[in-house]
């Protein structure tokens, strides 16, 4: 079908209008980054006193320097480093053997286990808060690291496995077969044939899980009461304090927070494109 | 180079039999075609032999050694796949060595081997591609070359021409054969189509359901065909079937009574009794067109189809379509009445029960059967 029209008119209409909407769509996602950014590079002394505008008349790194040098936040941020990091990578290998056998195998219960897998994603978090204190506290996982990786995993494992299942199930079987007549076990078909071939699935899942861990609010607040144990989001209400709300050290601490992120997405961009398309193309 | 035995094979996905206890024997450099339509288990009695599938009960073994329990990688064959399954991540050339780098294969030697191979089938300028630079035809050389390298007891194929167009089809059908001759490796391939079975084989098995039907050459097979399904599976255009009963002359001449009351007269069979119900087969070469004051039976013209070296005209006989094959150029008109004969010394009689072939009494029982 031809939407773009015949005459050189209609499709500048077209692509005009085209380009239009997704300009619009990124200026409404990407505004509130810029907000933060903007606020984040305000001097406090003028925040409230301009007024609104795009952008201040005199622009400060104060907040920047105040949060790494005199808060805990560059702790909190090591502290997401180490639970969003090691989450990824567990969850990713739980999810990739799993997905795996999903994937390959007829096995009995599998049906069951898939159903109750996708139970798990239909409850409202909060109804577990209880529950999983209560689980956690006897064994010492609370303010602890430990416990918010075991959660985090726990609750990412069913999504990450099924996002893993549709990328094995778009490699054919007779890759990892013919693997094995040419002298592997399953295993070492499976390592040395599926599993580079399922790089981008593997670079897609450990983005999406490593998001969830670096943004996650809800169990970091209830699960941690200490500072050494806090994650950055939780260190982000530290600047709210009783009386006022300090803007612009929060902002530059939120700023500083998308730079793991951002990088983590830069270094997998490549796969995670791949990995998004793979199965509607064939070759 | 090694011979297969299997014997009294079964396999079973639970309450399901998909093979029914399979006994066949695979002489030492035999290329062997599995055939049969979609279901039948030839592919799944392929895959048990590499090792793919498990065996439920039942023995096979290749080269004398029971390979039951082994897994596919200790049992030293290679096997083409329809989807060619070529290591997407890897250059033709590492394709084609990666068996021997996995068995620490000296590099000089493996250097060796893929030039080889690569000259043998036509691909020494391609090794440093990847397989999705590379066209369907090359793409299936690379398999092929992928499994001479390694030197196997047995080549297994699944099914490997189907994906590709049909003159590139005739051309590896040929080359395949060469090859065949040149290495004089043990083959089972196995496909679906019977023109691949007729033209490669050295002994065909036919296969459905699950049971072997008939094994046998290629002319065996086709001349004499253990049952109506063997009859129609092979050979194209198919064979026409006529149900009717077994007649017996007082001068012992036999025929086949059929619908309309047409008596077509057949090689007195083994084992028919009168008024036995009975299928008679005939080939379309095997019928054919005379005057009208020959004797022939009369049938109305439904199509005429010419196909250039050929032409096949379908009539209706009894309310039962019927394909006769001519070299001559014929012209009915739709609906015309012509006249045809069968040649009773080509054509066959089976028991319209047992669905068996009942040979002319004159040919001695050599037909292997299930």
């Amino acid at each position: 079908m031809n939407l773009s029209g015949n005459s050189p008119t209609q499709k500048a209409i077209y692509w005009g209008s085209h380009y239009l909407m997704i300009a619009a769509f990124v200026v409404f996602a990407l505004f509130p980054l810029y907000w933060l950014l903007k606020v984040s590079v305000t001097p406090n002394d003028i925040l409230y006193t301009e007024g609104v505008r795009m952008w201040p008349s005199r622009t400060t790194w104060e907040n920047y320097t105040f949060v790494l040098t005199q808060s805990n936040f560059p702790h909190y941020f090591m502290n997401s480093v180490i639970v969003a990091g090691t989450t990824a990578i567990v969850t990713t290998m739980v999810a990739a053997v799993t997905g795996y056998s999903f994937s390959r195998f007829a096995f009995r219960g599998k049906v069951i286990i898939v159903a109750l897998m996708l139970i798990t994603q239909m409850f409202p978090l909060v109804m577990l808060i209880a529950p999983i204190f209560k689980i956690l506290a006897p064994l010492g996982l609370t303010d602890s690291l430990t416990g918010l990786i075991i959660v985090y995993t726990a609750f990412n494992v069913p999504f990450a496995t099924f996002l893993m299942q549709s990328f094995f199930d778009g490699i054919p079987k007779d890759l990892e077969e013919a693997a094995m007549i040419d002298g592997n076990t399953r295993f070492q078909a499976f390592r040395r044939i599926i599993l580079p071939l399922t790089l981008p699935g593997v670079a897609a899942t450990l983005g999406f899980v490593f998001t969830a861990a670096w943004s996650e609010l809800l169990f970091a607040l209830m699960l941690v009461s200490s500072d050494a144990a806090s994650t950055f989001p939780v260190g982000l209400l530290s600047f709210v304090s009783k009386f006022s709300v300090d803007f612009g050290q929060m902002m530059a601490a939120g700023v500083l927070a998308l730079i793991p992120a951002c990088a983590f997405f830069l270094l997998i961009q490549r796969y995670l494109v791949q990995g998004l398309t793979a199965g509607a193309v064939k070759g | 180079m090694a011979s297969i035995e299997i014997a009294n094979a079964v396999k079973s996905y639970g309450a399901v039999d998909v093979l029914h206890g399979i006994d066949l024997d695979i002489q030492d450099g035999e290329f062997i075609v599995l055939v049969g339509p979609s279901g039948c288990g030839k592919s799944t009695l392929l895959r048990m032999i590499a090792g793919l599938e498990d065996i439920t009960s039942g023995d096979i073994s290749i080269g004398g050694t029971i390979v039951n329990e082994l897994q596919p990688k200790d049992r030293d064959i290679a096997m083409v796949f329809q989807s060619y399954a070529l290591y997407p991540h890897m250059s033709v050339a590492e394709n084609m060595s990666y068996a021997l780098t996995l068995r620490k294969t000296a590099k000089e030697k493996i250097t060796d081997a893929i030039t080889n191979v690569a000259d043998i089938l036509g691909l020494s300028a391609l090794l440093e591609r990847r397989p999705k630079a590379l066209s369907g035809g090359q793409r299936q050389r690379v398999a092929m070359g992928r499994a001479i390298v390694r030197k196997p007891q047995a080549f297994l194929f699944d099914e490997p021409l189907s994906n590709l167009d049909a003159r590139l089809r005739e051309q590896m059908r040929s080359e395949i054969r060469k090859l065949h001759r040149r290495l004089g490796a043990t083959s089972v391939y196995v496909t679906h189509d019977q023109i691949e079975a007729m033209t490669m084989a050295d002994r065909i098995v036919a296969m459905h359901d699950g049971i072997i039907q008939q094994v046998g050459t290629p002319i065996e097979i086709y001349d004499r065909p253990a049952n109506i399904f063997v009859a129609s599976f092979i050979g194209s255009p198919a064979m026409t079937f006529l149900e009717g009963t077994y007649e017996i002359a007082a001068n012992g001449n036999a025929g086949v009574r059929i619908a309309d009351g047409a008596l077509i007269p057949v090689l007195p069979a083994q084992g028919a009794t009168a008024n036995q119900a009975v299928t008679l087969g005939a080939r379309p070469e095997h019928i054919g067109i005379v005057g009208d004051d020959k004797g022939g039976i009369p049938a109305r013209v439904d199509l005429i189809e010419p196909m250039g070296l050929s032409t096949l005209v379908h009539v209706s006989l009894a309310g039962n379509p019927v394909k006769i094959f001519t070299l001559d150029r014929p012209d009915f008109a739709a609906d015309s009445i012509i006249h045809i004969t069968f040649d009773m010394e080509k054509i066959h009689v089976f028991d319209t029960k047992t669905q068996l072939r009942l040979p002319p009494q004159s040919e001695p029982h050599t037909a292997k059967t299930a």
